[in-house]
């Protein structure tokens, strides 16, 4: 169906289409906790694990529908079993490894809702991506996802020290820092070629 | 365990009823909108394509689906595919082109594109992008700028003596340094994204117009797929 | 009655201006920010979010002694999905045109917490009246304030608003608005437009009371 290369679709989802800056889904954790590196990782991790669980379910989900002819469930079904599988691997997570747990397992339920992950399962089964391309895209995605994070943490880390006006304080820099944050990495479109 | 008085539990039963109720009214709602909109969606569909295939092949009247078979042969086709080729007839019901579907990696995204392929002139002889998120400014000006649609008047995509490829591969060049007919003509500040257009067309070209070149003229236009 | 009269109103008129979706509560910024790019797609998509918003409203409030507490995310989700996916199917059978634009990001709008967070906090508390205003002012809210974003963008980005030229041909375009940066710097510069004004609200507010 497609055939774009797995480093290509990597390159793409991680940096020329970043999830965050491109696309703008995940906006609301990614203003909601990039103020410390600390979570920003965490919160990264967690979210990639995450794409790439939904990202299997959605392929499964996308044969099993194909199968009975029923494209008009789509939404409803990826919505509904992606969340119900993140809360399964919440609970399996706090059962068999309590230290993961309790490193990400606290934004497991945040990130549910996010559209980040709706999108990716959505995105690939519009591109009509393979197993393997499904996984690949969903890697790239999250780490995509992760190094916006991250980068935004330390921008606005550095920006608590210094001296800005009431009025711009919070939301207002955090988007201009997006804004600046995305036209940079406009410098990557051409490399997923 | 605590107190179990003061919370009075909702029962499992009521629970399933809920949820199935609700699922049921739902998957209700689903099912009646999509069957009352499939028709309109199926129609505008259609309209969308006439429209696009009569922009790049204006003299076409009537189109028939068209893909390789599992023999390897072109036949007709009823099912919808992501990128579907098309024979194109004239008024008086003779074959006049193929229209075809071709996706690829541009700058930003994929893009998607339809040309038309002429099998009098052995040329591309329309062209038009379906889908781009190029560069608003820089990439999609390979949509308005006249010297580059100019490319697509005669764009020579003979196929070689033994008829299994192209004789000359479709490449982009560098604005102003067209010298063969089979050379696309770039944009100056929107390189990347016309080199893309000539590589999705070398590579729809190669792949198809053998077959459609070989099995075209043989087509049962009236056989049921 | 009197009395009622005005606090329907009110459930309407707080989602235009005190509790505005977008530049207070700051929800929904997927959609506001990324299919902002021009006028017409700001407004399209602020309508299929206001229609999902009062039909899952209504849906909730007319439900919410069904439905039990324990699983109320659940259906709450199976209800705005389905709603979603109708105005998807409805959006196709209007003009493909404007599917296109819009692309994935109808189906996106299921995980708009404007809409669940509606449902949570109000649908399922009111009478279905009630909760088709709250719906429609939040509604209509949402879909102002996309506009506000998607017209900046289109001017300055195209030079044009809903498709009609405002400038003439030597304007030279700022091409980042309707690049997904711009969004950020639309969004930015709203908000500090209403960050100004609540504060000179608040400060007139105090002096009121002091005086």
């Amino acid at each position: 169906m497609n055939d774009a290369s797995h480093w290509s679709i990597f390159l793409n989802a991680a940096l020329v289409n970043n999830f965050v800056l491109a696309y703008f889904l995940g906006i609301c954790p990614f203003f909601g906790v990039s103020s410390k590196l600390e979570t920003a990782v965490r919160m990264g991790g967690a979210v990639s694990f995450v794409m790439l669980v939904a990202s299997v379910c959605a392929f499964l989900i996308n044969l099993l529908l194909d199968a009975v002819n029923a494209p008009f469930l789509r939404i409803i079904s990826y919505i509904l079993v992606i969340s119900s599988t993140v809360q399964l691997v919440e609970m399996l997570m706090k059962k068999l490894s309590p230290t993961t747990f309790r490193a990400m397992g606290i934004y497991l339920p945040l990130i549910t809702t996010n559209c980040a992950i709706l999108g990716l399962a959505l995105f690939q089964t519009n591109r009509g991506y393979s197993f393997t391309q499904s996984v690949v895209y969903s890697l790239g995605a999250g780490i995509g996802f992760a190094l916006a994070l991250v980068l935004m943490a330390g921008v606005r880390e550095k920006l608590e020290l210094n001296e800005v006006p009431d009025l711009v304080k919070g939301t207002v820099a955090a988007l201009v820092v997006a804004g600046i944050l995305s036209m940079g990495f406009m410098g990557f479109a051409g490399l997923g070629r | 365990m605590n107190t179990p008085e003061l919370q009075p539990q909702t029962s499992a039963m009521s629970m399933y009823r809920a949820i199935v109720g609700i699922g049921a009214m739902c998957a209700l709602v689903i099912v009646v909108v999509f069957q009352s909109t499939a028709a309109r969606i199926r129609d505008n569909q259609e309209r969308f394509l006439a429209a696009a295939i009569s922009e790049v092949l204006p003299v076409t009247e009537e189109t028939i689906a068209v893909d390789v078979g599992e023999n390897g042969q072109l036949e007709k086709t009823s099912a919808s595919l992501p990128l579907p080729v098309f024979l194109a007839y004239g008024s008086n019901g003779d074959l006049v082109g193929a229209v075809l579907t071709a996706e690829g990696m541009g700058y930003q995204d994929n893009i998607r594109v339809l040309y038309a392929y002429s099998f009098e002139k052995q040329a591309i002889v329309g062209f038009k992008i379906l889908d781009s998120k190029e560069t608003p400014g820089l990439g999609d000006r390979v949509e308005i700028e006249p010297h580059f649609i100019a490319n697509f008047e005669a764009l020579d995509a003979r196929l070689n003596s033994s008829g299994d490829a192209l004789n000359n591969a479709i490449v982009t060049v560098k604005q102003g340094e067209k010298t063969d007919p089979w050379q696309i003509d770039g944009i100056t500040g929107a390189t990347i994204t016309s080199e893309a257009l000539g590589n999705i067309l070398n590579d729809s070209a190669n792949g198809w117009l053998p077959i459609l070149e070989r099995d075209a003229i043989s087509i049962d236009r009236e056989a049921t797929p | 009655m009197a009395s009622k009269e005005v606090t329907s109103t009110d459930e309407f008129v707080k989602g235009l201006w005190r509790d505005n979706p977008v530049f207070v509560q700051v929800l929904g910024m997927c959609p506001a920010l990324a299919v902002s790019n021009t006028a017409m797609n700001a407004l399209a998509m602020g309508l299929a979010t206001t229609f999902v918003l009062l039909m899952s409203g209504l849906s909730v409030s007319l439900l919410r002694g069904f439905i039990p507490r324990e699983a109320r995310i659940v259906c709450y989700i199976c209800i705005i999905a389905t709603f979603v996916t109708s105005v998807d199917y409805l959006i196709m059978a209007l003009s493909l045109e404007l599917h296109r634009a819009l692309g994935a990001f109808i189906a996106l709008i299921v995980v708009n917490c404007l809409i669940l967070g509606r449902a949570e906090a109000f649908a399922s508390k009111n009478k279905p009246g009630r909760a088709l205003l709250d719906g429609l002012g939040m509604g209509v809210g949402f879909t102002v304030a996309l506009l506000f974003i998607g017209v900046v963008r289109e001017i300055l980005g195209s030079g044009s608003i809903f498709g009609f030229a405002v400038f003439p041909d030597s304007f030279q375009t700022w091409t980042v608005m309707v690049l997904p940066s711009g969004g950020f710097f639309a969004m930015a510069l709203w908000l500090l437009i209403v960050n100004r004004i609540k504060k000179k609200e608040a400060e007139t507010e105090k002096a009121e009371a002091t005086a």
